[in-house]
């Protein structure tokens, strides 16, 4: 046998290498990135000009230029304009939004009341991080002191009028415990209630069926702008004299049956993406209707439509915002009341309320949609492409 | 067969005879119940039952009706609500207030949610009538107004000079017509720059994309300050419409109405007379018979009981609000930052409009 010449094969293998200086680095990311193309090129170029464009300027305003503290509209207005900043000034008057954040916040909630919104704030934090980390223990009771716990306890601090707590009017709440209350409640009682209807509407009983669809298409053929102004403007006319019901609660129950319709709809999307085969699975396993739905259907359909699920719950807290038509003031709402508090009317303060409160709101509404997608990203078992 | 459809169709007739029965039967008894509450209780009973006035007012207007930095309302339509307050409680912090946009404000008062409208609501005959409403008087002569970019036309003093000039109005508001009524009267040639809202009629002039604004005139010293340069902008003395704002109260409750009027008269007495919150004490004290009997301090007056408050009531009123011409000044005259001119609204006695009829 002659023997085969294997001088040009290694003998042992080769230590790991550094990808090559030509794929790395940040000349390589420029060059894969932003000057790919010649389109891409162009469309670098306009992009960098654009932010060169506007960048400073925001920054300047914003927070180079801008007021942060201050008595009144003097420090917002230049000499001209009647106040104390020299000539062509421009910032931000965020000492408009200092000066009245209390009322941003509260609403017209009694200064020395405010405690009470303060506590049921930090309730809800130390109720809800726990509930949204999976590796926290006691989801169940979590969960029961979160969506029945809360809702009652927040009732009797923020309402008073027992234990010798005082009684504050729904009328004088505002601000951000106004939306957050409304779509906190809009939230928890959407989900059970559209998922009972999603089944509904899905039920072989015709009647069930009926009220369900009526229900859902009722609703969802109503603008809420309508159903707010009726149970604000019509709804008092009908009442006896002195009868009055409070607007509060007229807002927090369309609110509420609004976001369960649209719900629903979600959820009944789920529902019919899950196979037939799952329904006829969990029948020949011999489990009865609402065991089927709790234990096979829902698990797999929730998961389908978080996108959706967590879309409604961004669309009504930003729809929260309507209350105003009926004269309560949301955080929106009060921030724009207050434009008209002459003390501090300048050319910069409805630009900077407004800012602050779309600040508020991006804060609030980017939170949800990470936390659905992390959730998403948890819950993806199988699914991944 | 003919015969089981009549029955079936008498059947039917018989059921609707007995929904339109008891539908009738229900409204009725409605009907009555609002009755009976209406007439067992006046208006100044359940306010001095439940120990506080619940008043009505705007959303928010400069001068008017705002919250301050503590969420408390300020304003002229807010201060008027202290005066009857006071005048019924003595107290003038005894007030509750409801915002109301303007397509609430008047069922509100009718179905009682607040037991006084001071909302800068103009007084119209067929809100008298009609709506069903009471106005007591008028707390501010409002009118249209013009504002003008003095930069851009110098020289111009008086709105009949805004011949050819592109005037920013709000559409489908009275303000419109009533501008083009005026140009047209005075043979005048314009460009409306129309806007559905205010807040975009705001921004377009101070662009400078039209010349002139117009809206009611006690709005202009509001908008005048958001301008990037208020100092070029003068608000012209012309007044091309009658918006006489004023407090209104339901109809059929004489006596509560005429507390809210004579809160609003005793407010003008007390500037004619000299009484100012500061002095108020010691004018108790005056000479003069007619200061003597307005403080009620006049043995066995019977001035204040016969109107169904104390008879110190317009002490009770000037300590908490001042007189008519101090509430003025703080709200939207010299000491606000609207600096708004007395004009009309000065005492008749000073050439104004504001007259009281003597309290004797």
């Amino acid at each position: 046998m002659q023997e085969h010449d294997m001088s040009w094969v290694r003998t042992e293998m080769m230590l790991a290498q550094p990808a090559p200086a030509g794929v790395t680095g940040l000349g390589a990311w420029v060059r894969k990135n932003l000057i790919a193309s010649t389109g891409d090129t162009i469309m670098t170029i306009i992009g960098i000009a654009l932010v060169a464009m506007t960048l400073p300027q925001i920054i300047n305003w914003a927070f180079i230029n801008a007021v942060w503290t201050g008595p009144n509209r003097t420090v917002c207005a230049t000499v001209a304009q009647g106040g104390i900043q020299p000539d062509g000034w421009s910032g931000a008057c965020w000492a408009f939004v200092n000066a009245k954040f209390g009322q941003f916040m509260f609403g017209t909630y009694p200064i020395e009341e405010r405690w009470r919104p303060i506590l049921v704030g930090i309730l809800l934090v130390v109720l809800m991080v726990p509930m949204l980390m999976p590796s926290v223990p006691r989801k169940g009771l979590n969960a029961l002191l979160l969506i029945v716990g809360l809702p009652v306890v927040s009732f009797f601090l923020l309402v008073g009028g027992v234990f010798g707590l005082e009684h504050v009017e729904t009328a004088r709440w505002g601000g951000l415990l106004v939306t957050l209350s409304l779509s906190f409640v809009a939230i928890v009682v959407s989900l059970p209630l559209g998922i009972v209807l999603a089944l509904g509407r899905r039920s072989k009983m015709p009647v069930v069926k009926m009220l369900c669809v009526i229900f859902i298409e009722a609703v969802r053929g109503i603008p809420l702008i309508t159903v707010l102004f009726m149970a604000s403007v019509m709804l008092p006319l009908f009442l006896p004299p002195g009868v009055t019901f409070d607007k509060y609660l007229r807002a927090l129950i369309g609110v509420s049956l609004f976001a369960a319709a649209y719900m629903a709809e979600v959820v009944r999307g789920g529902l019919q993406a899950i196979p037939k085969g799952q329904y006829e699975g969990a029948d020949s396993l011999g489990l009865g209707y609402w065991q089927k739905m709790y234990f096979i259907v829902m698990p797999q359909a929730l998961k389908l439509v978080i996108p959706g699920i967590v879309n409604t719950f961004i669309g009504m807290f930003k729809d929260t915002s309507l209350v105003t038509i009926i004269s309560m003031f949301d955080l929106l709402g009060i921030v724009k009341q207050n434009f008209a508090d002459a003390n501090w009317a300048s050319a910069q303060t409805a630009k900077s309320g407004l800012i602050f409160a779309a600040f508020v709101f991006w804060l609030f509404c980017f939170g949800m949609s990470r936390y659905s997608m992390y959730t998403e990203r948890r819950l993806d078992t199988g699914h991944k492409r | 067969m003919g015969k089981r459809i009549r029955v079936c169709l008498k059947n039917r007739e018989k059921g609707l005879w007995v929904m339109k029965h008891i539908a009738i039967g229900i409204l009725g008894a409605a009907t009555l119940g609002l009755m009976a509450s209406a007439a067992s209780a006046t208006t100044l009973d359940t306010v001095k039952a439940k120990g506080f006035i619940q008043c009505g007012v705007s959303t928010g207007l400069a001068g008017f009706s705002a919250p301050d930095d503590k969420g408390d309302w300020q304003g002229i339509d807010a201060d008027f609500c202290r005066a009857v307050a006071a005048a019924v409680f003595g107290d003038g912090t005894k007030v509750k207030f409801t915002p109301l946009s303007a397509k609430e404000r008047f069922t509100a008062l009718q179905s009682g949610e607040v037991d006084i409208l001071s909302r800068n609501t103009t007084w119209t005959i067929n809100r008298d009538t009609a709506l069903g409403l009471n106005f007591v008087g008028v707390t501010y002569y409002d009118g249209q107004g013009f504002m003008i970019n003095a930069k851009k036309l110098p020289g111009v003093n008086s709105a009949l000079q805004l011949s050819g000039a592109a005037v920013c109005v709000q559409s489908g508001t009275t303000t419109e017509l009533n501008l083009a009524d005026y140009f047209k009267a005075n043979k005048m040639e314009y460009n409306p720059v129309v806007f559905e809202k205010l807040e975009e009629v705001n921004a377009a002039y101070d662009a400078g994309r039209c010349d002139v604004y117009t809206t009611d005139q006690s709005g202009l010293y509001g908008i005048r300050l958001t301008l990037a340069s208020p100092a070029d902008h003068v608000v012209l003395p012309e007044i091309i419409s009658k918006e006489p704002l004023g407090p209104a109260v339901r109809q059929g409750d004489d006596q509560w109405y005429h507390i809210v009027k004579w809160t609003y008269f005793a407010l003008l007495q007390a500037e004619e007379l000299g009484i100012t919150k500061a002095n108020v004490d010691e004018m108790k004290n005056s000479p003069s018979p007619e200061i003597k009997r307005v403080l009620g301090q006049e043995a066995d007056t019977k001035i204040g009981t016969d109107l169904g408050v104390s008879n110190d009531w317009v002490v009770n009123i000037v300590k908490a609000v001042g007189n008519y011409g101090e509430l003025f000044d703080r709200n939207v005259g010299s000491g606000s930052p609207l600096k708004i001119a007395r004009g009309i609204n000065a005492l008749w006695t000073k050439g104004g409009l504001q007259y009281a009829p003597p309290i004797r």
